[in-house]
């Protein structure tokens, strides 16, 4: 009782501090900006909770007040149960009581009529919440947990109920509040009523949904379009994925390890970057366009812009994702079951055919589904390639962007898009969830693997070496297109344009970043930098929570986390600019609005990794250390992140190099103060500018290379033991991690 | 190292439920401080469920649970005074031998100096001594059982709770471990709580026995009491093996009870028995085999094997299918052969229940 009377007096001194200590509205500056010392407390942006509702006349704050005043007195009470089931309903009510005075109360007054209608107009309305609401918020949110704690829940272990309320609370916050105010925003009018005429003529448009293809006429709708490419693209990554797999474990093929590498490439590329590269190659000015065109005299063609030249870069892009989720699938058909064929006489064919291609079908059905996600988030490519016929990515961004800035049109696209994720994700989980053949036990698995029948082994090297030295030359492009003068034209060597995107000065004794990139270079990292720790925190956390605690609505919780997996980027960005852009909660433009972005986007996967680490942990490592009197805090610290470290580098890498290279949320997100590296990326590829924008991108490459070669080393350095368990986790590269990898 | 002051053990109408699944539902039971109480049972009948609930690491559906007198149902495992012995050690697998030992100390509030200090004794208590700065991973089977057990008893706690310390080991080691932690917990005086599905080994180191089945205890007591006069047809079988045959009670004479069984009439010490049809326990070895003569219960041979010491046979016979264990090498009797068989006065036990 001791110990709750302590961590309940915390909570309660920054319940004050909100109310008194920082101001509790949004700062226009910045609240790190710290400006707003100057006239605190008295100003009216700058006034704490407790001045706003006495001096400023935001009078509804008065429920906030006394939801905490209950807090406060429960803290008297002794009898455990009821001392919680007040503290719990304080925490709840109050949580509740302020994002419902939060919605409804904007900046001039109610923002629902109904409000209006039944109290009457106000006066004054309210900015946006600020860091004394959002600290008032984790304190209701702990006073809730700690009142659940005294009443039993989890074992009364108040670090775990705040973890998890937290979690919820968060993404809650993050995640489902900007999809459903998307959602709402796409039925409602300016006045906030309900108007669902703009959302059901969207949902008409032919522009969408036309079969016009099929039927004779020029174009398909976007939805038909996108459906059709990407299916393309997850039927072409999948057999690409399939041969490459069957190559690197079935066959005597040379270049293994190389073909491993090629794993690493999808994490590190920026994802235009290969739709930019393949306009070098086979755009109008493109090399290959032409050569062809002065030894054949081949009119040089647009065909690379549109549906065939995104499947080519999609399919180049995901067949190493598809590689990697293959080739452990592949590997994990049991030799003994091909061996068993094998003195059943059956040939090297029919086992192939029989018994390993049925075994492996959950897998391919999967790497299927992936890239078939894949394809419909991609935004990048198509932004490069998409040329007049776009996909719905595409069309979202240009729908907020361009000149239609017609945000209920990229709303109902968003849904659309979401749509289709939803299910192709919905199909991975529901239906291939206990399908998996691969067999890979604890148990040594003697014997080998049976090499491929002789006719496949033939071709599927015919597939994978060309599409090998595609690769290759693609990634050549790449390192290379930064050092040719300009396409096509002139094609003399040249260091201009890495001069121009990275040069430095020397002013006054200091250095200067005289290099049109250095900007968004450096935010890119401090964002990065910023949110790879975030990232790794929250989504272990949360793989503790899911493997090691029980309680109700868990697999909820699992669900609803991995499901953001299964938004695309651009529609997180759609959301996040509907929902963060007007009170309560006003982010755009700012910082915090990009990492919040990276945390919950990048956070499932640090979740898996976790989970897939944790559940390798023996429960009984985390009793013995409850028996030995730690708590579930220490526990955590001591023991278990400790035996995770190489999930937690994984989850750090990742989240980095995710950081990085992503695109597809970003660009709704940056502002001129806080530009990311791709984004800028991108508005050179629009000016025409691709030297700079190629040099860029090496550079983005290469530092990523250094920064995973980096992480690798350091977990090298751990202390290695025999005990098995360990020695298993200590495998876990970074690379296995990105299986889910959505763009 | 010394026990301040072991601790009782309290349970009052504890219940525990898994969602629909009761495990345990209603239990009741005392253990008195300074004794080692072996809790039997065959696997699921809910041993280790009450030991879980001990350490804290479940909390029951209702009921009390009473350490040394005070109530800590809901106390979370560490808020609690016992410690634990896990079935796979638990041994954290990044921290040295020493630093196990001392992981509980420093939890406890002790300066780290304190900890390793203590721990050091505690690895000399279980012959460990020098061997503090090996990781479990370079540590063999026994030594990683004994650092475990270091591991609980440095915290001096008022219990300490075993959860089959011994199945991961040997079968030779098993003897010498389980003779060692006898010894060490005789030594130090501490109340202890030990899980096991195996009778030899609660016979060996109890002072009493609470054999358990679907969560309720079917019968506590010494080891002898257990094994001479078990309550059940279950608790005879599950003591060692025994075999059940009906049988009649004839009368009682002073001190002796007089059952007959297959037509053989048999004095058994003790019990004061209601005449009419009960059941008798009798162990392998306590059927005396002779060739087809004289009187006792009729039979014939269904197989024999020979084991080195012993012969052990199955016969069928009036009251069912006998199994015997026959010490008398020399002599076998080959399948199909007649047989009668005889009591001997140890080893046959009455079930009244």
């Amino acid at each position: 009782m001791m110990n709750g009377n302590r961590r309940l007096d915390i909570v309660l001194a920054l319940g004050a501090a909100a109310l008194t200590l920082v101001p509790w509205y949004r700062i226009e500056g910045g609240f790190f900006g710290f400006g707003w010392l100057a006239d605190f407390p008295s100003g009216a942006q700058t006034a704490p909770g407790l001045l706003q509702i006495f001096t400023h006349g935001r009078t509804w704050l008065v429920g906030v007040l006394l939801l905490f005043a209950v807090g406060c007195l429960a803290r008297g009470m002794c009898h455990p149960m009821r001392r919680g089931l007040v503290l719990a309903a304080a925490g709840g009510l109050g949580l509740l009581f302020l994002a419902a005075q939060g919605l409804a109360i904007g900046f001039a007054g109610w923002t629902w009529t109904i409000s209006e209608a039944l109290f009457g107009t106000l006066s004054d309305g309210q900015p946006s919440m600020g860091a004394g609401a959002a600290l008032m918020a984790q304190v209701f949110v702990l006073l809730f947990a700690f009142g659940l704690a005294e009443r039993g829940a989890m074992k009364g272990d108040a670090f775990i109920v705040g973890a998890i309320s937290t979690l919820v609370f968060l993404v809650a916050v993050f995640v489902f509040y900007p999809i459903g105010s998307m959602f709402i925003g796409a039925v409602q009018d300016f006045d906030g009523s309900f108007n669902p005429t703009d959302f059901v003529r969207n949902l008409q448009d032919p522009g969408i949904w036309s079969l016009g293809c099929v039927l004779g006429a020029e174009v398909c709708g976007v939805a038909w379009r996108t459906l059709f490419l990407a299916i393309m693209t997850a039927l072409g990554s999948t057999l690409l994925g399939l041969a490459f797999a069957l190559v690197a474990t079935r066959t005597r093929f040379p270049f293994k390890k190389g073909l491993r590498l090629l794993t690493v490439l999808p994490i590190i590329t920026p994802p235009f970057v290969i739709g930019l590269a393949l306009t070098l190659l086979f755009g109008r000015a493109g090399v290959v366009t032409e050569a062809l065109s002065s030894l054949f005299g081949v009119e040089p063609g647009r065909w690379l812009y549109g549906m065939t030249g995104i499947w080519i870069a999609q399919v180049l892009s995901f067949t190493p994702i598809s590689f990697l989720v293959l080739i452990g699938v592949v590997e994990g058909v049991s030799p003994s079951m091909e061996e068993a064929s094998q003195t059943l006489r059956a040939d090297r064919w029919r086992t192939f055919r029989r018994v390993s291609l049925p075994l492996m079908k959950p897998g391919l059905a999967n790497a299927f589904l992936i890239g078939f996600i894949e394809s419909m988030a991609d935004f990048g490519n198509p932004l490069v390639l998409g040329g007049s016929h776009g996909v719905l990515s595409t069309e979202i961004f240009f729908a907020v962007v361009g000149s239609q800035n017609d945000p209920a049109r990229a709303a109902v696209l968003a849904i659309v898009l979401l749509c289709f994720t939803l299910s192709a994700f919905l199909a991975q989980r529901f239906w291939l969830s206990g399908k998996n053949f691969a067999t890979v036990t604890g148990k040594g698995d003697s014997g080998a693997h049976l090499a491929l029948p002789r006719g496949l082994s033939i071709g599927v090297h015919a597939v994978v070496i060309p599409w090998m030295v595609f690769t290759l030359v693609v990634y050549g492009m790449i390192l290379v297109g930064g050092f040719v003068k300009t396409w096509g034209l002139d094609n003399s060597l040249t260091l201009d344009h890495y001069a121009r995107a990275f040069s430095v000065g020397f002013d006054n004794g200091g250095i200067a970043w005289t290099g049109v990139a250095w900007n968004s270079f450096w935010t890119t990292m401090e964002i990065a930098l910023i949110s790879a720790p975030l990232t790794a925190i929250v989504g272990l956390l949360t793989a503790y929570i899911i493997v090691r605690q029980k309680f109700a609505g868990r697999n909820v919780f699992e669900f609803a986390l991995m499901m953001s997996f299964a938004i695309p980027g651009t529609v997180i960005g759609v959301s996040y600019i509907m929902a963060f852009n007007l009170p309560p909660v006003e982010m755009t433009g700012s910082a915090l609005i990009l990492v919040a972005c990276f945390v919950f986007r990048n956070m499932p996967v640090g979740v898996r990794g976790g989970i897939a680490a944790m559940s390798q942990l023996d429960k009984s490592l985390d009793e013995a250390s409850l028996t030995l009197r730690a708590g579930s805090f220490r526990t955590i610290r001591k023991v278990i992140l400790p035996l995770l470290r190489p999930a937690i580098n994984a989850a750090l890498v990742y989240s980095f190099v995710r950081a990085i290279t992503s695109i597809s949320a970003v660009i709704f997100l940056v502002s001129a103060e806080y530009n990311m590296a791709t984004s800028y990326i991108v508005g050179l590829v629009e000016n025409g500018e691709y030297g700079v924008a190629i040099a860029y991108s090496s550079m983005l490459i290469v530092v990523m290379i250094t920064v995973i070669t980096g992480f690798q080393l350091l977990v090298g350095e751990r202390r290695l033991r025999r005990e098995n368990r360990v020695a298993g986790l200590s495998q876990t590269s970074p690379i296995s991690v990105r299986q889910e990898k959505t763009a | 190292m010394t026990i301040v002051k072991p601790g009782s053990v309290v349970f009052e109408n504890v219940r525990k439920s898994f969602g629909s699944f009761t495990a345990i539902p209603d239990l009741s039971l005392t253990i008195e401080p300074g004794t080692l109480v072996t809790l039997l049972g065959p696997s699921g009948c809910g041993k280790t469920t009450t030991l879980r609930m001990l350490a804290g690491l479940e909390h029951p559906t209702s009921g009390r649970i009473l350490i040394g007198g005070k109530d800590v149902t809901m106390l979370p495992a560490n808020a609690r005074d016992v410690s634990m012995v896990f079935q796979s050690y638990a041994l954290f697998p990044h921290m040295t031998a020493l630093d196990n030992v001392a992981y509980g100390l420093e939890s406890s509030g002790l300066s780290r100096r304190q900890a390793r200090a203590k721990a050091d004794d505690g690895l000399k208590l279980v012959g460990l001594a020098g061997m503090g700065e090996r990781l479990p991973a370079e540590l063999s089977g026994g030594q990683q059982q004994r650092v475990a057990v270091a591991r609980a008893l440095v915290l001096e706690p008022q219990v300490l709770l075993l959860d089959e310390p011994l199945s991961n080991l040997d079968a030779r080691l098993r003897r010498k471990v389980r003779t060692d932690i006898r010894e060490l917990q005789q030594r130090l005086g501490f109340t202890a709580v030990y899980v096991t599905h195996d009778q030899d080994e609660a016979l060996a180191v109890s002072d009493r026995i609470i054999v358990m089945k679907d969560g309720e205890i079917s019968q506590s007591g010494t080891p002898r009491q257990l094994y001479e006069a078990p309550a059940s047809p279950f608790i005879a079988d599950f003591m060692g093996e025994a075999n059940v045959v009906a049988c009649e009670v004839v009368a009682t004479e002073g001190e002796q009870t007089i059952v007959r069984v297959g037509g053989l009439e048999h004095r058994l010490q003790g019990r004061n028995a209601k005449p009419g049809a009960a059941k008798l326990a009798i162990r392998p070895g306590a059927i005396t085999l002779d060739a087809d003569n004289g009187t006792g219960i009729k039979g014939r041979v269904l197989h024999s094997a020979y084991l080195g010491d012993h012969i052990e046979y199955e016969v069928e016979t009036d009251v069912g299918p006998l199994f015997i264990v026959d010490h008398a090498v020399d002599r076998g009797f080959s399948p199909d052969a007649d047989v009668t068989l005889g009591l001997k006065n140890r080893g046959v036990a009455l079930i009244t229940a």
